[in-house]
């Protein structure tokens, strides 16, 4: 009975102020939904690169392959030797703007998880793959973005990887025009009792790249992914501290009374538990809704950021995982325990007969504060040290996380500073009222303002990051497309009539051609080029050698691409094994993003020489711009070339940009999502400390400072502490940036990126935060404004 | 000979269409690939005569084949061993094609039996990739490594004299075989019937050799004498929608005589039954449906289904009567198309050995 009423007590609260209750379900929400959206999103993710770990397409397995190609000789021969090898037709296939990547399959002789998967339980795919016309597995979003013409007949499999088609190994070689094999394949397990292969076959043995390789190489996405979501929860958790701080504040006189009633104090902390969890159960079921939608809507861009970045194909569609959602309902009970910890304990604490007078909170406490400018000051310097210091990926997020906690921390500290030494520049009392009671009021908000220094932050580092990126990809893009128009014939005889027929037309035909090797123990393409300026004045060189042009023209060195350059920790001069019986010294290195794999360039008449028969189908023409449109139509005339066949460069950088500003939408989205939660932080403190300053501002309001002019001055008080909040976060999303661009990216994608600053964007950050900051503090305003005269006269009246 | 008008497929040739499809005895007629083109393939003569070593080698205008090897060995200190080695040929249209265009598939099954382990492998490739096939001089029959050699000497039958070498995960063998009799043409001089519509396939065999070799374990090499059947069959025509399975016995008896013999049994639970009688000489005695009778005495659980592991074999006319016992309970063959087959030792009016194949036991409900 006692239960019954108390509880009924304690939801009475709620009822009278159910906006303080919307504000804690919502911030709880929201902390639950962009925590369980991020895990949502990295789930998905890995549960492809496991789908992937299992299948061909990703070179799980051992390869054999030859810079001479692989043949059915090659096949047979070791099959007959006991070794089992199974035969790998790999393509990419252009249909219109579609890329078809195509894996064709031997499935008699493929092992388990060689695509098999796709075939098992479908007792008439190997019939039809088997069949004159073949068939093509295909997942359900690429056989939307496929023509229904030219291609034989489509099977719908959620086993192969989004933008493949599994087929068997004749349709993909007629498919692809080709009569060799990329490579053999070989099975994990070889029978019992041969000897090791490398000495029963010609062909080189390439590792294969397990899918923990893939995993490793994305964890850097999934860490800084992951980095945001705990960011966004610990916002998130500042809202809900101080909702539930508000909550308990304003019932310690009902808590007074319900114990003078004689209900036991565990009773009442048992009560206290249970109307949290309710709350949080709400809340965490709301967080869920909202976490699987930010998932979904985000989940496409994420999968493009993978694609872009790594080649790692991420099914844009989301599973429902019931632990998953499970998960989610745990870190919304365990983020309310967290925040509601400290109000349970003062509750436990207060003694029977406490006053039922408002407590104001935390009040600034120099030793606090000097601990936390120390422990502040700490954490700069560790990641300081593991700036300099530091090496890999983990570290270097590492330092990330020291230099963001301890800015963070040292927000309050600095704020506070910052404001006595403004102190002297206050004109009047008010000013100086004014100055002194946004310092007072600092410890308070300091969580908000954390928060919102946090998301500050993130937003100028991640978007110098961006930005920079973005400026030396469109530049790399002009050097390195110098040329106006591509063209990609079908057949070796076409491609002669193609370089006769725009021979008068043109500056310039520059092959394009490559041999795919292996340098390193890993896949890599090596090109071929002729002497011609539009390398020597536009190759995006990072260092070279003197006479790199001449000695790359004879062929007696090689360009390296930054990637391999700095995964290999090669150097220039250093001689660069590109097949077993030849090497040649490295000349320079240049900048090749967005590549996940090793690239080198050479002489072309050095490269026909050690592959007379490779087919050399693409070139690249220097032509006069105006005469691109002339041209183009004229080879798809005659030619009947398909539009993908021949590109001018604007369309390759267009594309180009397109796919890069998709890589980092998420970044962008989360960018929002982090200052919108920072900002309903701001609100709620606000709107728990309107109640609490009463004391404050009634001297003030009897001293004749009218409601209004007290409402204005908040604001104002609000904006400057938002302002200098602002004016904290550049230098620290500047040291983001750095860090992102010179450690991160270095180790995560093997490129460093020169910074490049972006003033106007933060001034809209500027104001961002302001705007933030007023509409956060407008609502307060508002009722302060609205206040009777009696509540402020109360304060004076009352037991103090 | 009654001359009946359709043929069945041997039924252990759908192996190499089953993997292709969903895997169990329900799908024997249920190759997919053999649609309309699989009219054009040829269909079994009673009157044609065999003609070596032409015969020896595929016959791709049939849809289905087998060379089926069979070795009942034992090692020095007397531990008995069982030991298959299996190329299958199925067609998915009449004739050949060259490199990849998989116009004929081969599969192989290698197993090792003792009496405390079954080791099986599998393989499956295509023909015209020089993979898989059987090749006239010399004569072999190999898929990967797994052969089936001649080592006959010029003029010899290509296969009196043979060397057999397969290759699994855990095991090897390399045995030479030698026969001491002639070829055995099953049933009707060859033409072998297998239900009583009259569906049948041409069958031969090579029951007499002499074994010896190799078996290679991860514990050691083991040194093994014997004996070996061979079985050569080839037809184009599926099952009998009412046939489900069959018992297969190959025995040899101490006394130098052999019997093979087999029951393939029909959905309303009757056995189509034939058998062979052979003596130690080589001279035949074929008969026909009824005459052998084959009844299961003892079931074992065997990969979730129950296996007849113990029989009895009857055959009135010769005086057998006998009781046939595993090596081997679970001599479960773990393929695409899964079965049973095994050594097994006979005892009651004629002791010996011999080997069983089973097939077309459905798992346990």
């Amino acid at each position: 009975m006692m239960m019954r009423t108390g509880m009924s007590a304690l939801l009475a609260h709620w009822r009278r102020h159910p906006i303080q209750l919307a504000t804690l379900l919502i911030g709880l929400a929201l902390a639950t939904a962009l925590w369980s959206g991020v895990q949502a999103i990295n789930a998905e993710a890995r549960a492809s690169y496991d789908r992937a770990a299992g299948a061909l397409g990703q070179g799980t397995l051992d390869r054999l392959v030859s810079a001479e190609g692989v043949t059915l000789g090659d096949f047979a021969d070791l099959r007959r030797a006991g070794y089992v090898v199974t035969p790998l037709v790999e393509g990419t296939l252009a249909l219109g703007e579609t890329r078809l990547t195509l894996r064709g399959i031997d499935p008699l002789t493929a092992p388990p998880g060689l695509g098999n998967a796709a075939i098992a339980g479908d007792d008439t795919a190997l019939d039809g793959l088997l069949s004159e016309d073949g068939l093509l597995l295909v997942a359900p979003e690429t056989a939307r973005g496929l023509p229904r013409d030219g291609l034989p007949p489509l099977r719908l499999s959620g086993q192969v990887d989004q933008g493949t088609a599994l087929t068997e190994i004749t349709t993909a070689q007629r498919l692809l025009g080709v009569e060799e094999l990329t490579a053999l394949v070989l099975a994990p397990e070889q029978p019992f009792g041969l000897p090791a292969i490398e000495t029963a076959t010609r062909l080189t043995r390439i590792e294969g790249q397990s899918g923990g390789d893939l995993a490793r190489l994305t964890d850097s996405f999934h860490l800084n992914l992951t980095a945001f979501g705990l960011l966004s929860f610990a916002v998130g958790l500042f809202i809900v501290q101080s909702a539930i701080g508000l909550a308990f504040e304003q019932r310690r006189a009902t808590f007074r009374t319900l114990r003078a009633l004689g209900l036991p104090l565990s009773r009442l902390m048992v009560l206290l538990a249970a109307e949290l969890s309710l709350i949080a159960l709400l809340a965490g079921i709301a967080g869920i809704a909202l976490g699987y939608a930010i998932a979904a809507t985000l989940l496409p861009g994420v999968a493009g950021t993978l694609r872009g970045l790594y080649g790692a194909d991420v099914s844009g569609q989301l599973g429902f995982d019931p632990l998953w959602a499970l998960s989610a309902l745990a870190i919304a009970l365990l983020g309310a325990g967290l925040a509601g910890a400290q109000a349970l304990w003062r509750v436990a604490q207060m003694p029977l007969l406490a006053p039922a007078r408002p407590r104001a909170w935390a009040m600034a406490n120099a030793r606090a504060l000097r601990l936390q400018g120390a422990f502040a000051a700490a954490l700069l310097g560790a990641s300081l040290g593991l700036a300099i210091w530091g090496d890999g990926l983990v570290l270097a997020f590492a330092c990330l996380a020291a230099l963001l906690i301890g800015a963070a921390l040292a927000l309050p500290p600095v704020l506070i500073g910052t404001l006595r030494l403004l102190r002297p520049l206050a004109r009047g009392p008010v000013g100086g009222w004014l100055l002194a009671d946004a310092r007072q009021q600092v410890p308070a908000l300091s969580l908000a303002l954390m928060a919102l220094l946090l998301a500050l932050s993130a937003n100028i580092g991640v978007g110098t990051m961006v930005g920079s990126f973005r400026t030396t990809f469109t530049g790399w893009l002009d050097q390195r497309l110098a040329a106006e128009l591509y063209v990609t014939a079908r057949t070796p005889s076409e491609a002669q009539a193609i370089r006769a027929a725009v021979a008068p037309e043109v500056d310039a035909i520059l092959p394009v051609w490559s041999v795919d090797v292996t340098v390193a123990a890993q896949p890599a393409e090596i090109f071929g080029i002729v002497d011609h300026p539009t390398y020597r004045d536009n190759w995006p060189l990072l260092r070279a050698e003197p006479q790199v042009w001449d000695r790359i023209a004879a062929g007696d060195a090689v360009l390296v691409n930054e990637q391999l350059f700095r995964r290999e920790a090669l150097a220039l001069g250093e001689p660069i094994a590109i097949t077993p019986d030849w090497t040649l010294p490295i000349a320079g290195v240049y900048s090749d993003y967005g590549n996940p794999a090793g690239q080198l360039i050479t002489g072309i008449e050095a490269l026909d020489q050690r592959f007379p028969n490779r087919p050399r189908l693409r070139f690249a023409l220097r032509v006069d711009p105006e005469a691109v449109p002339d041209l183009v139509a004229m080879l798809r005339d005659r030619f009947d070339l398909p539009a993908a066949n021949v590109i001018d460069q604007a369309q390759v950088k267009a594309l180009s940009l397109r796919i890069f500003d998709q890589t980092f939408l998420v970044s962008g989205a989360l960018n929002v999502l982090t200052l919108g939660v920072a900002g309903f932080a701001i609100l709620t403190s606000l709107l728990t400390l309107s109640t609490l300053r009463l004391p404050q501002l009634a001297p003030v309001w009897a001293l004749g400072l009218t409601p209004g002019r007290l409402g204005r001055l908040e604001v104002a008080r609000t904006a400057l502490l938002a302002l200098l909040t602002w004016a904290v976060a550049v230098p620290v999303g500047l040291l983001l940036a750095w860090v992102l661009l010179a450690i991160a990216n270095v180790e995560a994608f093997g490129w460093r990126l020169p910074m490049v600053l972006f003033p106007a964007q933060w001034l809209w950050l500027a104001l961002a935060a302001l705007a933030a900051a007023i509409l956060a503090c407008l609502w307060p305003v508002y009722r302060l404004t609205r206040l009777p005269p009696s509540h402020l006269l109360r304060v004076f009246a009352n037991d103090r | 000979m009654t001359v009946k008008a359709r043929l069945t497929a041997l039924s252990v040739a759908l192996c190499l269409a089953l993997p292709l499809s969903v895997p169990g005895p329900a799908t024997a007629q249920g190759f997919a690939g053999l649609g309309a083109e699989a009219e054009s393939f040829a269909v079994p003569d009673p009157d044609t005569e065999f003609a070596f070593p032409a015969d020896h080698l595929p016959h791709p205008d049939y849809r289905i084949e087998w060379w089926y090897l069979t070795a009942n060995l034992e090692a020095a200190d007397g531990t008995p061993y069982g030991v298959q080695w299996t190329l299958f040929r199925s067609a998915r249209r009449p004739g050949t094609a060259p490199g990849w265009q998989a116009d004929q598939l081969w599969m192989g099954h290698a197993a090792l039996t003792s009496a405390g382990q079954h080791r099986v492998a599998e393989r499956l490739g295509r023909g015209g990739t020089g993979q898989a096939g059987v090749t006239e001089a010399p004569f072999e029959a190999f898929i990967d490594d797994w052969t089936l050699r001649s080592r006959a000497a010029d003029g010899a039958d290509a296969l009196s004299s043979v060397q057999l070498t397969a290759r699994g995960a855990d095991f090897a063998y390399d045995l030479a075989l030698d026969a001491t009799g002639p070829l055995i043409f099953q049933g009707d001089d060859g033409y072998s019937v297998k239900s009583p519509e009259g569906q049948a396939s041409y069958y031969y065999s090579q029951p007499f050799y002499e074994v010896a070799g190799t078996l290679s374990l991860p514990e050691g090499d083991v040194a093994v004498t014997g004996t070996a059947w061979l079985d050569r069959e080839w037809s184009s025509q599926p099952l009998s929608e009412t046939q489900t399975g069959w018992d297969w016995f190959s025995l040899n008896f101490d006394s130098g005589d052999k019997l093979m013999g087999f029951g393939l049994r029909s959905t309303d639970g009757s056995h189509f039954t034939s058998a062979t009688w052979i003596t130690a000489t080589g001279a035949t005695r074929p008969y026909g449906d009824g005459a052998l009778s084959v009844t299961p005495l003892e079931t074992a659980d065997v990969a979730g289904r129950d296996i007849p592991v113990r029989w009895r074999v009857t055959l009135p006319e010769e005086g057998l009567d006998i009781t046939t016992e595993p090596l081997n309970p679970q001599a479960w063959m773990d393929t695409l198309f899964p079965y049973w087959e095994g050594p097994i030792s006979l005892s009651g009016s004629h002791p010996g050995r011999g080997y069983l194949e089973m097939t077309g036991y459905p798992p346990r409900e």
